[in-house]
């Protein structure tokens, strides 16, 4: 290895009383890629925030152990003065953070922002900052960067947002980036891109990056090295060929399992089952408010003529990236947005033509399941409240009866029985992710609605989640609408997929057929960019991403590829 | 941005109407004007004679139009008891009362922004506590009992400052203290809350990663994103002081402003005088509450520019 950029030892970090990292030890070399890994709660944010010194701000502190800056300017972080660090930081180590939509400051211009690195480090008048910022944006491949000087954060993309994060950063040319999951609240194609560019800049600039993740799909793509925490202590640390090929320590071995891999495989569905679900013609719009008293505008169409079918006991993943229509298309079907055209059949119900009590009726045969565990219970009611409210609505259970069937609607997703008496903020995510599954069950529906169900999940915690989905689906035969950005965990899932670019269904079919022969460009597009825990393979993969997008989508139909295999026909 | 104002001048001018409307039937309801305007003792007759001479024997549709019609001149019709145009006695009310609401706001603006900065910024040590104590007692204390209290000490024991009139500079401290005694309170509390909600914003951390001294992140980066909530209350607070805080702070202090003259003509039942006055009154919240909108508009750009 090079000469160390930074070298870590033996580092503790404690928040009051409780110890979120213990006894860490590692090197980073200059032009290197460290990819620090783990869930949630494995101290590895802390970390990035100690080298940063920045986690006093966040109710923490370093307890022990050294953070060594070597080169010209060699320092121990741990040990510097505020002043010393204040300007050490955003010169010689930056940091990207993961939310590029509250991580900019909305009442700033992105000019100004950028350009205050400049002042602030390198003494330029306001003048010549501006001028540093616009090659800065050129430099993070932002189209316009001109333009995009006077431009809000509001004004921009997720993805172009990052992008100025990044120039913000990479500004002062620093030894050190730390990247905290930069590119999680990204989609694939959008993450593809920006790895992409950490990687081209890291080589021209020759800076040392700190990359933290949970995904270890990102990991095989970008990372020399690989730090796997757990509680706050290193499980292990190797070459990340060396790490995915003969993972040593356990908790390695048990991440890279939990892992979903594209290629691994969907579910199988024996028979073909009776329709639950059929959707033909399906458009929504939303009109765009704008113009004087809110009138006039322009409408938006957020799903347009979208068909599917679901049978019992089969679950259909629906992918597309965020804006594409997935979740307006789901709530379409149960009209919590009023479509605008097209029919729904659910359960024998015409959705489309039932007046208000009996929509309120229908709506007990399919149920949701949100991303957000947190939010999605009240807080204030008990388990056994919670999750046999949708029963009690639908009067399928008696006031007497809750109880029991609270109990065994709990046992059912996998939680003790004397769970009914607590609240749900004493559970954690996956734990409140099964309350919110068995309230849907209590209603005993005909369809489950999951809208990014495990998103917001650790991989460990949502593979459990999406087992459990399964089990149910087998003994109860139910069927599943499976909502995710997520094309691996879509494959474990669903039986069949329906992927959706700009509104529209550009292709569905059986889950194999579509993701290991995808016909359109953006099923090809959006499976090239999923990052593979795989090293050797995903970065010989970054070739394969197509120049010319978006596709021009030809005229309204939907050719056969395959058996049950449907592809929207392109402008070549 | 132009849309948004046009929206607000209308949304003001609706306004307008369902106040003034609302003033006359409103006056209407509290009695009749006649026995204040003679006293005891007089005849049947004379009553119906000054009844029709007012115009309250006509039916309240008529005396409505009437109400609108003396818009048209400017003058507002005559009061019943001064026989001077209403205007003209509203009028000279008018600048007194300014004069003290600018005091007072300029005195809360200067006390209760670096006091709710100082107390979200130095949350946790005796600086933060400090502020919190000061902004609760001051919020404790009604204002009637403030200025009792500071008559008693400065002008009664200590015969330091004046009580009465508007006359001197000296004039201006007890009044303004106590118009925004609950008002430093209140900004206070408000300006240290919305700091703090900005403090543990991810923009912020961004800032600090910058290297960006602490000055800078929290004047710059936070105070211009609070500012935006405080614009949204400084309104309302600055409106709800000019509407009922003037009245019983220029009650006290025999302040010549409009709130003094609503209390007195309020009490002989002077119609005309009490609806423009409350009109008056009105249309200032009305132009203080457009004022802060349109402000608010201006200082976030994601209203200014419109939502993508």
């Amino acid at each position: 290895m090079s000469e160390p950029v930074l070298s870590v030892e033996n580092l503790q970090i404690a928040f009051g009383s409780h110890t979120a990292v213990k006894d860490l030890s590692f090197n980073i070399g200059a032009r290197q890629t460290v990819a620090l890994v783990g869930e949630s709660g494995s101290g590895k944010s802390a970390t990035a925030l100690a080298i940063m010194r920045l986690i006093e701000r966040e109710g923490g502190r370093i307890v022990s152990g050294r953070i060594k800056l070597h080169g010209e300017a060699e320092a121990d972080i741990a040990a510097l003065s505020d002043n010393a660090m204040c300007a050490l930081r955003g010169r010689d180590i930056s940091m990207v953070f993961q939310e590029p939509m509250t991580s900019l400051n909305p009442v700033l211009t992105i000019g100004e922002q950028v350009s205050e690195v400049f002042v602030r480090h390198r003494r330029m008048s306001r003048r010549d900052a501006l001028e540093a910022a616009r090659e800065g944006l050129a430099k993070v491949r932002i189209p316009e960067p001109a333009r995009r000087l006077t431009q809000y954060p509001h004004e921009l993309s997720g993805g172009l947002r990052q992008r100025v994060m990044i120039a913000m950063a990479l500004a002062c040319r620093p030894r050190l980036l730390i990247a905290d999951e930069p590119t999680t609240a990204l989609d694939v194609t959008t993450q593809a891109e920006i790895l992409d560019l950490i990687g081209q800049l890291q080589a021209e600039i020759g800076m040392a990056v700190l990359f933290i993740t949970h995904d270890m799909g990102v990991v095989a793509e970008i990372a020399d090295r690989v730090v796997v925490m757990r509680h706050g202590v290193k499980e292990e640390e190797a070459p990340v060929e060396a790490l995915f090929a003969r993972p040593r320590a356990t908790y390695s071995r048990l991440l890279m399992e939990a892992t979903p891999k594209l290629g691994s495989g969907a579910p199988v569905l024996g028979t073909i089952p009776a329709t639950v679900l059929e959707v033909t013609g399906l458009t929504t719009r939303f009109a765009a408010r704008s113009g004087f008293l809110g009138r006039g505008g322009s409408a938006f169409t957020a799903v347009n003529n979208a068909s599917l079918t679901l049978g019992a006991g089969e679950t259909l993943g629906l992918v597309g990236e965020s804006g594409c229509g997935k979740s307006t298309l789901a709530r379409s079907i149960l009209r919590l947005v009023e479509p605008d055209a097209g029919s729904v059949r659910l359960a024998g119900h015409d959705m489309m033509r039932l007046g208000r009590r009996q929509l309120r009726a229908a709506r007990r045969d399919a149920q949701m399941i949100f991303q957000d565990p947190y939010a999605s219970l009240n807080p204030r009611l008990p388990v056994h409240e919670l999750v046999t409210e949708p029963a009690r609505i639908h009067g399928l259970a008696r006031p007497s009866e809750c109880r029991d069937l609270a109990v065994s609607l709990v046992e059912k997703v996998g939680l003790e029985a004397d769970a009914v008496d607590r609240f749900a903020h004493q559970f954690s995510g996956g734990q409140r992710q099964r309350l919110c599954i068995a309230r849907a069950l209590s209603a005993r529906p005909r369809l489950i609605v999951a809208d990014e169900a495990v998103s917001a999940l650790d991989v460990s915690i949502a593979r459990q989640v999406t087992d459990l989905m399964l089990a149910l689906q087998q003994s109860d035969g139910v069927a599943f609408l499976f909502i995710s950005h997520d094309i691996a965990v879509v494959e474990r899932v669903s039986h069949r997929v329906a992927v959706m670019y700009g509104g529209e269904i550009v292709e569905t079919g059986p889950t194999d057929a579509v993701l290991a022969n995808p016909q359109h460009s953006y099923t090809q597009r959006l499976l090239s960019a999923v990052p593979r825990p795989d090293p050797a393979r995903s970065r010989r993969r970054r070739l394969a991403l197509p120049e010319k997008f978006p596709p021009e989508l030809a005229a309204d139909f939907m050719r056969q590829r395959g058996v049950d295999h449907f592809v929207r026909a392109e402008v070549a | 941005m132009l849309t948004y104002l046009a929206r607000t001048i209308l949304k003001m001018l609706v306004t307008f109407f369902v106040i003034v409307t609302l003033v006359f039937f409103a006056t209407r309801l509290s009695g009749s004007p006649i026995d204040f305007v003679i006293g005891e003792g007089i005849t049947q007759e004379d009553r119906a004679l000054l009844t029709s001479y007012y115009g309250l024997d006509q039916s309240t549709w008529v005396q409505y139009r009437a109400f609108l019609a003396s818009f048209a001149d400017g003058q507002f019709g005559l009061s019943f008891v001064e026989r001077r145009p209403v205007a003209e006695i509203v009028g000279e009310r008018i600048w007194p009362s300014l004069q003290l609401l600018l005091s007072s706001v300029v005195l809360t603006l200067a006390l209760s922004l670096p006091l709710g900065i100082l107390g979200a910024v130095y949350r946790k040590s005796w600086i933060g506590s400090a502020v919190m104590v000061i902004a609760f007692v001051g919020y404790a204390v009604p204002n009637f009992v403030l200025a009792t209290l500071m008559i008693l000490i400065f002008s009664y024991w200590l015969n330091w400052l004046p009580v009465v009139g508007n006359g001197t500079p000296w004039h201006f401290i007890m009044p303004t203290i106590t118009m925004s005694g609950i008002l430093i309170a209140g900004l206070t509390r408000f300006t240290r809350n919305a700091m703090l909600d900005v403090l543990g914003q991810d923009y912020m951390r961004t800032a600090r990663a910058k290297g960006l001294s602490e000055q800078t992140v929290i004047f710059k980066h936070g105070l211009r994103n609070a500012s935006i909530t405080i614009l949204s209350v400084i309104g309302l607070q600055i409106a709800g002081l000019a509407a009922a805080g003037s009245v019983v702070v220029e009650a006290i202090f025999a302040w010549p402003g409009i709130g003094d003259l609503l209390v007195r003509s309020a009490i002989v039942r002077d119609y005309p005088v009490l609806q423009f006055g409350v009109i008056a009154v009105s249309v200032a919240v009305l132009f203080i509450n457009a004022a802060v909108d349109i402000a608010y508009a201006y200082a976030d750009p994601r209203i200014r520019l419109g939502r993508a």
